[in-house]
């Protein structure tokens, strides 16, 4: 048999069998994890401002910018790319991103309630009060939309990549779910950057 | 075209009973109750309130669990795999958001909630992870 027909898209459009396994947590990533992990814990029950900024920061910083990028220009592109390709690009993004953003959205959130109150933002005098229940409110319909269809969307076209014969219908179907919902998380996302400098620049 | 009886079990998507929505619903109950917690904070907020939201959020996440044991024909195995992997990913993030609440001075009953909101948070994510791969995969 010749590797062309070994190749050739599947009944359902995504090459079977001969594609690698797609390790789903990518395992060499989970000690970088840890030390995210170890230097939060350490922040926040030491009480370090300059390391509980850092953290909320840096997570929040990488949070936005990947929702911003991934709904609003991978998404698009992704959208428009042949079922193959897509699937390729998939197997290979996804996994990075089942490792990624869990760790950004805990470095986020666990500081990010210190540091306001730390920075007396959380007092309902601070002018800054309105602004941060606002932020609440928005993280909290992120965090629906992404934890409750986002990253199960995410996961399940792995599973569904690593079977013998994927289907493509279905990967195509929760992948549109994937990109409708990284694109709204991304437009939010404008809301956070919104209330963040304002609350940073009072 | 011929197909091999893997390949035709999974041309066709189930009907399931709504166990994603009911886990989602129990998350979006605890994300509102903690929106709520921590917009009084440090004040103490309406404690009726936040256990209404508790309790709903422990009803739904109930109900998802009650109707997903009840399934026939499930893939438990990949069900079992991901929910383990989800559950110590969430388990981390919840604790670690505990401790940040319990750094920050939250005491008593507010603390008694916001802890069973993390559980209900760390519990009902992995349930909508795990069975929205489950349910596409094959039944153990």
């Amino acid at each position: 048999m010749s590797s062309e027909v070994v190749t050739a898209p599947g009944a359902h459009g995504v090459a079977p069998l001969d594609r690698p396994k797609i390790q789903v947590v990518p395992v060499k990533g989970l000690p970088i994890v840890a030390v995210a992990v170890a230097f939060v814990a350490a922040s926040v029950i030491g009480n370090w401002k300059w390391a509980l900024i850092f953290c909320h920061v840096v997570g929040g910083g990488l949070w936005t910018a990947i929702d911003l990028f991934v709904g609003l220009v991978i998404g698009p592109i992704l959208g428009r790319l042949s079922i193959p390709t897509r699937a390729e690009f998939t197997a290979r993004f996804m996994p990075k991103m089942v490792i990624i953003m869990p760790t950004v959205v805990m470095m986020t959130l666990a500081t990010g309630f210190q540091v306001a109150r730390k920075l007396g933002n959380l007092a309902t005098t601070s002018p800054n009060h309105p602004w941060l229940v606002v932020s609440f409110c928005v993280v909290g319909v992120m965090a629906v939309i992404a934890l409750g269809i986002l990253e199960p969307a995410n996961i399940a076209v792995i599973f569904e990549m690593n079977k013998p014969v994927p289907n493509g219908e279905r990967i195509g179907r929760l992948m549109k779910r994937f990109i409708y919902t990284a694109g709204i998380t991304g437009v939010m996302q404008i809301a956070t950057l919104i209330i963040m400098t304002r609350v940073a620049s009072r | 075209m011929s197909t091999t009886s893997a390949t035709h079990a999974n041309d066709t998507d189930r009907a399931f009973p709504p166990i994603g929505w009911l886990s989602t619903i129990a998350l979006g109950c605890v994300i509102i109750g903690g929106i709520l917690l921590a917009s009084y904070a440090p004040r103490v907020a309406p404690q009726g309130i936040a256990t209404a939201l508790l309790v709903a959020g422990v009803l739904a996440l109930a109900s998802a669990w009650v109707l997903l044991l009840r399934l026939r024909d499930f893939a438990w195995g990949t069900f079992g795999k991901v929910f383990k992997w989800a559950l110590l990913a969430y388990a981390v993030t919840s604790g670690m958001i505990e401790l940040a609440f319990v750094r920050d001075h939250t005491r008593g009953s507010s603390l008694v909630i916001v802890s069973l909101m993390l559980v209900v948070f760390a519990l009902s994510v992995p349930t909508t992870i795990a069975f929205t791969t489950a349910r596409f995969a094959e039944p153990s």
